[in-house]
């Protein structure tokens, strides 16, 4: 479904993305893990479509076509959706109306009608009790004064929306509590089918308890330096990042 | 002859039409002596460096309407709030037009400043508020002082509030092919008493506007104001409006301004806190595009301690669309716990636009908490792409973006319908439907 061959990204010529392979099926869940700085978020970024990453060398392929060319928000109606990290405040524009823009504008891209009004809020309704998000929520502006807990829940709230082939979720359990952590994984195992494919990006191996990975990438200077199942993650968490370094180093 | 000439030889011909022996005349005298040492302000002025009046006084304007010309409800409805009931005091070329207005004289007065200046039972309050608050030394003042004699009157005594929000609206609609408008308002609220008012100028033709407007609004011991300007007008109406505000304690005056369209705006914006716990709140949406200019020039005088002022104007320059702001707070030696705030945020989308900005701060008191601020930037890049990676186009996620940036001065909007209209008016002035109902 996501062929990465030999990707380099590199932001005011420094080089971030060294060479990254990478082959995501559908169906199949994928952690990224690593160090601060390693260049994960990047590698988010450069999925999505941020135009302040150079893309130097390298392919991306979405089901079977290349990337390079296409806006951000043609991928998003291709089916990739990022998870932010840090998600932006848009004041007066409500969570209900901003979901509303973005299905309208995807099913535009596609040449169909808007959303009939009745079939949106039935949509909206479904999706909101996935993640146990209440109906007064919706109708406050997008993200503005939402705690670190809300901005994530509503970042996975828009994910069930759209129904992306590849969400990549970008630190999704930073600033979660656990009850919090639940919800969002329990939603995004929901979501997740056959279909469709999750990239997670995580620092620590606690979200991988509620999401549970097929394949973990170590994510090192800018390349994978290291995948394997599930339990690499547990090796991780126990050894940390700093034996990494030093086998790199060598 | 140029425009300074022509107006003080009319003033003899206004005369001809007004009660001279009424004391208000000596007041009119006294104004034109003054404009006519002044004269218009030109650029080597501080306070008018960046906005220059030589084109318009180059224009061959009528300083007085011959005669109403009648129009059709229909054909200035969208003009009007109309999804409310309100009272309206409308003006078709700087003549009263009873057919569109709705006055009342229940329990308030709502009503004509022409009454007010002319009928002996107005006369006790001309004496004690007409032009006590304007500027006696400002020569754009003193020009409308002279020729004062239309606008509206308001009048609310203590503890009461009339039934619905006022609608001040001036069309003009080219019956002469230039005309000079000069407005004057007065608004008295006693103690405890509240008002809403709505006030727009609304040119119909492309011949040339020019309108220069005096508001003298009086708020007494804790009476509330809130005071809406809507400046939309066409590419070749200009606007100087000249708002005055006397605030006695714990009274509150909102006054907001949105400018989204005319050739030439500038807006003096006045408060004087002749009192004390006072708040006094300015807020204004500036989106230009084209060669518009706007000058947002703000006074706020803390006279007493004690009191609060906010400012928070924001921008969107488009175009070779150009601003300013400027805005003064003078706090006296005596006024301590001051609080003070002052913020002006703009975005430039054109290489050409531009704006200049400056607080302007004089504070004599030690025991204030003064704050100003001000950015000129683009729109941020990481939000824009946050928008774009939920599929919408960048020409809508950047509209979006400016909208949710004018959007948090709406906060304070108290009539729902006005807050609806005026974010339609943004939406609309940002070229972009945003695929839901503001």
């Amino acid at each position: 479904m996501l062929k990465i061959k030999d990707l380099h990204a590199s932001v005011d010529d420094k080089e971030i993305l060294r060479g990254i392979n990478l082959e995501v099926k559908a169906g199949e869940v994928h952690a990224i893990m690593g160090p601060n700085g390693s260049g994960k978020s990047t590698l988010a970024s450069v999925i999505a479509g941020n135009e302040r990453f150079e893309v130097t060398q390298g392919s991306i392929e979405l089901s079977g076509e290349d990337l390079e060319e296409v806006s951000p928000e043609e991928r998003a109606h291709k089916g990739v959706f990022l998870s932010f990290q840090y998600p932006v405040e848009i004041p007066g524009v409500s969570v209900t109306n901003f979901m509303k823009t973005a299905i309208n504008e995807s099913r535009k891209a596609k040449g169909l009608e808007d959303m009939p009004a009745k079939d949106m809020l039935k949509l909206i309704r479904e999706k909101s009790e996935l993640l146990e998000i209440d109906r007064k929520f919706l109708s406050r502006s997008l993200n503005e004064g939402f705690s670190g807990g809300e901005k994530k829940r509503n970042e996975i709230f828009q994910m069930a929306m759209l129904e992306p082939k590849v969400a990549i979720l970008d630190e999704t359990d930073s600033g979660l509590d656990i009850d919090a952590l639940r919800i969002v994984a329990s939603g995004v195992n929901k979501l997740k089918s056959k279909d469709n494919a999750v990239i997670l990006i995580t620092h620590y191996q606690r979200l991988l308890e509620y999401i549970v990975p097929d394949f973990v990438h170590v994510l090192h200077n800018g390349k994978i330096v290291k995948s394997g199942g599930k339990e690499l993650a547990l090796e991780l968490e126990e050894k940390g990042y700093d034996w990494l370094k030093q086998e790199t180093a060598v | 002859m140029d425009l300074k000439d022509k107006l003080i030889s009319s003033f003899m011909a206004f005369e001809n039409n007004v009660d001279v022996e009424h004391p208000v005349h000596d007041v009119r005298m006294a104004a034109i002596k003054n404009f006519e040492e002044k004269g218009f302000p030109s650029k080597k002025e501080e306070a008018w460096k960046y906005t220059s009046l030589n084109s318009l006084q180059k224009i061959d304007f009528s300083i007085f309407p011959k005669e109403e010309n009648a129009l059709e409800y229909k054909d200035v409805k969208r003009y009007f709030i109309h999804e409310i009931d309100t009272y309206k005091i409308v003006f078709v070329d700087g003549i009263y037009s009873s057919y569109l207005s709705e006055t009342t004289h229940d329990g308030v007065d709502i009503c004509l400043m022409s009454a007010a200046l002319t009928k002996p039972m107005y006369k006790q309050v001309i004496d004690v508020y007409f032009n006590k608050i304007a500027s006696k030394d400002e020569s754009l003042t003193s020009l409308n002082t002279a020729f004062s004699r239309e606008g509206a009157y308001i009048y609310i005594p203590k503890n009461k509030m009339p039934k619905k929000p006022i609608e001040i609206l001036h069309f003009s609609t080219g019956n002469e092919a230039s005309l000079l408008l000069q407005p004057r308002n007065l608004i008295i609220v006693e103690e405890n008493a509240e008002v809403q008012i709505i006030e727009r100028h609304q040119s119909l033709t492309s011949n040339d506007i020019l309108t220069n407007a005096v508001t003298e609004i009086f708020a007494a011991k804790s009476a509330i104001v809130d005071f809406y300007k809507i400046q939309n007008d066409n590419e070749t109406a200009s606007l100087i409006d000249n708002t005055y505000i006397d605030q006695k304690d714990k009274s509150l005056v909102k006054v907001h301004t949105f400018s989204f369209g005319g050739k030439l705006i500038r807006n003096n914006l006045n408060f004087y806190q002749n009192g004390e716990y006072i708040d006094s709140t300015m807020k204004g949406v500036t989106i230009l595009g084209e060669k518009q200019h706007v000058d947002h020039h703000t006074l706020v005088h803390h006279i007493e301690p004690n009191c609060e002022s906010h400012q928070d104007y924001k921008g969107i320059y488009g175009d070779a669309s150009t601003g300013v702001f400027n805005g003064k707070i003078i706090v006296d030696k005596i006024a301590q716990k001051t609080n003070a705030f002052q913020q002006n945020n703009n975005i430039l989308i054109s290489d050409k636009a531009s704006i200049n900005t400056k607080p302007q701060l004089e504070i004599f008191a030690d025991d204030v908490k003064c704050s100003h601020g001000c950015t000129i930037g683009q729109l941020d890049e990481d939000a824009l792409f946050y928008l774009q990676s939920r599929g919408i186009p960048q020409k809508e996620a950047r509209a979006l973006l400016m909208y949710a940036f004018a959007n948090n001065v709406l906060s304070s909007v108290r009539i729902p319908e006005l807050k609806t209209r005026i974010n339609k008016l943004i939406a609309k002035k940002l070229g972009v439907n945003l695929g839901f109902d503001l």
